[in-house]
Order: C-alpha cells, then sequence, then structure tokens
C-alpha cells in the first residue's frame, strides 16, 4: 500500500519536474494528414522535379535558348526530331533552336509568374482582406466596394493594354498579374474574417486590450492561413494559365525569352508539318505542372480543414 | 460599506439599433435595449453574483462594462475615473485592472497558440518592457497557481480538457493582477464535478489576491455558494439586490420568487413538497419592453399602477427592492399563479 503511494508520489513529482511538453500544433497536425495522402505527395515530387528542372536544367542543356543550329535551320521537320546524337534531346524549332533549352528556360518564366502573382495576392490579399473585414462598417463598405470596382473592369483587356503601352517587358507582366491576382483573395479573406471575428478568443483579446493591427496579425490571420494557403495553391496555375494566354496571343515575354504559352503557340502553329515535337514537350511540362498544383491544393484543403471533406 | 466602492455603475444603458433586411439607408433602426438602466455598486475584494435566465442582459452587462458593447450611463472607478466613452487609448490602462474570464472555455483561446503564448499576452500587451525570460517564469507561475503543470506551457488549448482550458482562462485574466475580474458564466459548460474545482479555485484566488468578482450564472445555488451579495436582472433591469443570505432568504421581488422556487432540490421528499411558482408566457421582446414594471406581464400581483410607473430600486441599504408591492407571495396569490398560468 505504501509502496503504491511511493510510486504515485514520486510519478507526480516526476512529471512535474519532467522537461516541457512539446505541443502537437494544428500545423503539426495538418502535416501528418498531409504526408499521408498519397496523390498529394506525387505531385509534390513531380512539382519538386520541374522546379529542378528549371533551376538546373540548363547545365544539361547542349545548346543555349537563344543560339540557332545551322544545320537543322530550315528542315526542322526532317532533322530537327528529338535526338540524343545532336544535342536537340526535345528536337529543335522551325529556326533551330534546341526545345529542351527553350522548356528549361520557359519553365522558370511560368514559375516565376505563378509564384509571383500567388504571392502578390496571399500578402496583398490577405492583409487587405483581414483588415477590412475586422474594421468593418464603412470602412469595409468602401474597401470592398474598391474591389468590386477593380473586378468589374475585363482585367484582360487592361493586361493588354498596358503591355501594349508600356512595350512588352517582363516586369510590367509581372505588375499587371499582381494587380489583379489578389483581388478575389481579399474577397475570400474578408468573408473568413467575418466568422472569425464574433469568436470569442477575438473578444477576449479586445478585453485584454491588444490593439486591433495585433489582433489582426496574431489572431485572424494565424487562423486564415489554412484557407490562404489552399487558395493560393490553386492559384498558381491559374496565374501561369493567364500568362499562357497573354503569350499565346503574342504579347507575353520578349523574344528570344520564351515561356509555356509561346512554346505551346509555335508548337501548335507548325505541328500540321510533322513537327509534333515543338508542342508536345512544353505542352507536356504544362498540364504535369498544372495538374500537380491542383493536387497539392486538394491535399492541403483535405489536409488543414479534415471536417470540411 | 466603508470604503470607497471599486466600481459604482448608475444607469447603464446598453442599446443596439437593428436594421431588417430590406430597410432604406434612411429608415431610422429600431432599437434593441439589452440593458435599460442598471445601478449597482461594487466593493473592493466583494463577489456580486448576477442571476436572471437567458436574455436578461447579463452578458451584455458584462461586455458593456469592460467596454466591449457600447453602452451610456455612468461606471465610476475606484480612483474617480469615468468608464464608459473612453477611448480606446485611455481605456488601456484600466483593462488591467478589469479582466474578463467567458463562457466557453475552449473557444476564448486562439486554437493557433501555445498556452504559454495564450497566458502571457495580457502581459506583453500592457507591460511590453518585461524580458522573455520575466514573462516564462511569471506564466509558469501562474499555471501553477491555478493548478497546470508548468511544463504543459509549449501545449495547444485542443490538448486540454474543459476544466483546464477554463484555468487556462482563468491564468490569463489574473496574470496582470486586476482587481475585478468579470466571470461570464465561467462553469455553465463544464461538468458539475468541473464546476466545483473551477469555482473553488476562483473563490481560494479571490480570498489570497483580495479581487472583487462579478460573476453571471443562470444556476442559483451556484452564485448562492461564492456570491456576498447577489443581483437579480430581468429583461435588462435590476429587480433586486441584497446580501446572498438575505436575498435567499426573504426575497422580496415576486420574480425573484419565482426564480428560487424552481431551484431543484436534491431531496426527493422536500422536491415533492415545494410549489414551483409558474411565470405566464414567454420573455417580453427587449425591442418593446411592456411600459411601467418590465415584469408586469408576468406577475403573479400585477396591478394597474405597475404598468403607469417603472419602480424605483427602493428598500434598506442592503436590500434593495424594485416592486411597486414588494414582499414575500401570499398563498392565495401562489395559488392563482398556479391555478391560472395565464393572467389577463
Amino acid at each position: 500500500m505504501t509502496m503504491i503511494e511511493h510510486d504515485k508520489i514520486k510519478g507526480m513529482s516526476d512529471r512535474m519536474a519532467a522537461a516541457e511538453v512539446r505541443g502537437r500544433s494544428p500545423w503539426a497536425d495538418a502535416r501528418r494528414r498531409f504526408l499521408r495522402n498519397r496523390a498529394a505527395m506525387v505531385a509534390l515530387f513531380v512539382l519538386a522535379g520541374v522546379i529542378l528542372f528549371a533551376l538546373f536544367g540548363s547545365h544539361f542543356a547542349a545548346w543555349s535558348y537563344d543560339s540557332i543550329d545551322f544545320s537543322v535551320m530550315g528542315s526542322a521537320a526532317t532533322q530537327g526530331a528529338p535526338s540524343m546524337a545532336n544535342g536537340h534531346y526535345f528536337g529543335t524549332d522551325d529556326l533551330g533552336r534546341d526545345i529542351f533549352a527553350r522548356t528549361v528556360q520557359g519553365t522558370q518564366i511560368s514559375l516565376m509568374v505563378g509564384i509571383v502573382g500567388a504571392g502578390v495576392a496571399v500578402i496583398v490579399g490577405t492583409l487587405y482582406g483581414a483588415t477590412s473585414g475586422y474594421v468593418g462598417g464603412r470602412t469595409d463598405q468602401v474597401m470592398m466596394r474598391l474591389v468590386d470596382i477593380l473586378m468589374s473592369i475585363p482585367y484582360m483587356f487592361v493586361l493588354i493594354l498596358l503591355l501594349v503601352i508600356f512595350g512588352r517587358r517582363i516586369e510590367m507582366l509581372f505588375l499587371g498579374i499582381g494587380l489583379i491576382s489578389w483581388l478575389e483573395m481579399s474577397r475570400i479573406v474578408r468573408g473568413q474574417t467575418l466568422t472569425l471575428k464574433n469568436r470569442e478568443f477575438i473578444e477576449a483579446a479586445r478585453a485584454i486590450g491588444v490593439p486591433s493591427w495585433r489582433i489582426i496579425i496574431r489572431h485572424i490571420v494565424p487562423n486564415l492561413l489554412g484557407v490562404v494557403a489552399v487558395y493560393a495553391t490553386l492559384l498558381v496555375p491559374l496565374m501561369i494559365l493567364t500568362e499562357s494566354f497573354i503569350s499565346f496571343l503574342g504579347l507575353g515575354v520578349q523574344e528570344p525569352l520564351t515561356s509555356w504559352g509561346a512554346l505551346i503557340s509555335e508548337g501548335a502553329g507548325t505541328m500540321r508539318y510533322g513537327t509534333i515535337w515543338q508542342l508536345a514537350f512544353p505542352l507536356g511540362f504544362f498540364c504535369v505542372t498544372l495538374f500537380a498544383f491542383f493536387f497539392i491544393g486538394d491535399g492541403l484543403r483535405d489536409a488543414l480543414d479534415p471536417k470540411d471533406r | 460599506m466603508t470604503a470607497k466602492p471599486l466600481l459604482d455603475v448608475s444607469d447603464l444603458r446598453v442599446t443596439f439599433p437593428i436594421r431588417r433586411e430590406g430597410d432604406m439607408p434612411w429608415t431610422p433602426p429600431r432599437l434593441l435595449h439589452a440593458v435599460g438602466g442598471v445601478d449597482f455598486t461594487l466593493n473592493p475584494g466583494e463577489t456580486l453574483g448576477i442571476v436572471g435566465e437567458s436574455g436578461s442582459g447579463k452578458s451584455t452587462l458584462a461586455r458593456a462594462l469592460i467596454g466591449l458593447a457600447p453602452a451610456t450611463g455612468r461606471a465610476i472607478w475606484q480612483d474617480g475615473t469615468e468608464l464608459i466613452g473612453l477611448s480606446a487609448r485611455q481605456m488601456l490602462k484600466y483593462r488591467a485592472d478589469i479582466q474578463m474570464v467567458f463562457q466557453d472555455p475552449l473557444a476564448s483561446l486562439n486554437p493557433r497558440m501555445t498556452v504559454g503564448q495564450i497566458i502571457a499576452e495580457p502581459l506583453t500587451t500592457h507591460h511590453p518592457g518585461l524580458s522573455r525570460d520575466q514573462v516564462k517564469t511569471r506564466v509558469k507561475q501562474m499555471m501553477e497557481r491555478v493548478g497546470l503543470l508548468p511544463n504543459q506551457i509549449n501545449r495547444y488549448p485542443h490538448e486540454f480538457s474543459g476544466g483546464q482550458c477554463q484555468r487556462i482562462g482563468i491564468a490569463r485574466a489574473l496574470i496582470v493582477e486586476p482587481k475585478l475580474i468579470i466571470c461570464d458564466e465561467p462553469v455553465s459548460a463544464l461538468d458539475v464535478s468541473i464546476q466545483a474545482q473551477v469555482i473553488n479555485l476562483l473563490a481560494d484566488l479571490q480570498r489570497d489576491l483580495g479581487l472583487a468578482l462579478i460573476f453571471i450564472a443562470h444556476d442559483l445555488s451556484v452564485v448562492k455558494h461564492i456570491s456576498d451579495r447577489v443581483l437579480v436582472m430581468y429583461l435588462g433591469r435590476v429587480m433586486e439586490i441584497a446580501q446572498a443570505n438575505s436575498l435567499y432568504a426573504t426575497p422580496q421581488h415576486p420574480y425573484t420568487q419565482a426564480l428560487l422556487s424552481a431551484v431543484p432540490v436534491p431531496d426527493p421528499e422536500l422536491e415533492r413538497a415545494k410549489t414551483i411558482i409558474p411565470l405566464a408566457g414567454e420573455l417580453p421582446s427587449p425591442m418593446a419592453p411592456p411600459s411601467g414594471c418590465v415584469f408586469r406581464t408576468r406577475c403573479p400581483r400585477a396591478q394597474e399602477a405597475c404598468a403607469a410607473t417603472p419602480p424605483a430600486l427602493l428598500g434598506e441599504a442592503q436590500h434593495l427592492t424594485a416592486c411597486h408591492f414588494p414582499g414575500p407571495l401570499t398563498p392565495q396569490e401562489i395559488a392563482r399563479a398556479v391555478a391560472e398560468p395565464q393572467p389577463a
């Protein structure tokens, strides 16, 4: 009997003296669920592959993206096919430029457009939407009407005008895409903020006297990040698509630089002459990357919101 | 009663404008009188229990005192400052003195913050100069004080039980050494056994630290256990305020009597023997409160005078009642109320 008591007390004192226990944060839970999602993990590896390809592919290319191989120029259909022997792993285009090197270069531009667009959306959209929703009242009305007005402008038209007036510069493309990408995000974030705003822990923070900006940064935004992360991964392919469309129209990046959209456009123009590789390789990368992003987005949603499945 | 009161509240009102769907912007909004003129004083170190049925404005009163709901009237702090109408910046000084414990233990804790961060938040807000180590030491001391293991400082709220979460909430309220804690139904979301633990913890802390408590609940026996004085609310008004013993032994207001008669007695013999005074109808809408005494529509003793003028809060110094005809209900009145639950 006394032994048992002794053990009990010892166990308790051990627990009291034990080192600080590490908590299992909601983020750690989500990470575990994400790692168990097979489709999302495969997509993550594929995406990592595409990113590595964009970063280091140029080291493996035998040709640079803007140099012309005069031996195949003009006869791309017969001599420009993919071949290990002459270093054109993905073949050449009609001008005799190496498709492999150009795909690497196009992947860089397209991924960058997607990530910059989503990044602007996450930072600007989250802060704008959270502020609007938390402050509420007239401020909210004005801020959201501004978003409505910006959304009602046909953005493709504005983007095309921007590129026509200021020249086909890559910075203009980033600026234009950045300008439009955050609008939808700010609306979603505002909606989420409105539901969070009346939760008791926000009231508790207000009762303590935490200033509004700190409530937004410390209490609102961390509880929004799940939704934001999901939406951001779905936004990246959307931005890539937008850029591809602009490039497909011939307004995107300036030659000899290229992007997926420009490559697909060129490939589509010549596919009737039997040079299907000019289309197939950029299009393959494009599709695989978009799929990967969508699967990751899905996986994130399931991991962060297990109840909402 | 010799010392200056910690808080002197008079004619505190909270009114919400209600806009209906489809109203034009220039249509004046309808007004919801959640709290309609409440007076009370609170002495240092005292516990004031506030009881009343759902919708009687208890929580709104608490939120008004802490500056979360827009209020008019007067609420004078010990040092003579008028708390109502202070700007956020001016109010900040008093927020450290008045803290709040919330009803839902888990919902009042941010799920993305660790317990240590949650408890430290008032401290870092009011004393930004403290070093990280000082904050951590104080948080750990406070966790131990409320009966939590200090080594759980890095855990998240979802890893704790309801009672533990409420202890975290209490620790958060206590860490800035307030003079007044407002507890908004702190135990109504907990099991009965845990309720007792949390209430005893609050009572211990109050005794040791000399805190004043405003304890809101709809459980009359809990309020009786912890309170020095009790305030009974109905539809945003004070019906009766008295020393706890006096109020429970000799309730003067018919509403208090009805409320007390409904408390279950844990003895089947007595429970069968007692008479519950039924109250007719529903709580009236706070958008259109009855004229005169707000309780008259359900009062077994209502007369014409009750509809004419609202009764003032009168009585001896220790026992105030807002009723034109205070006093225990006669057996005839009780019999009438039981026989005819729908008075004209």
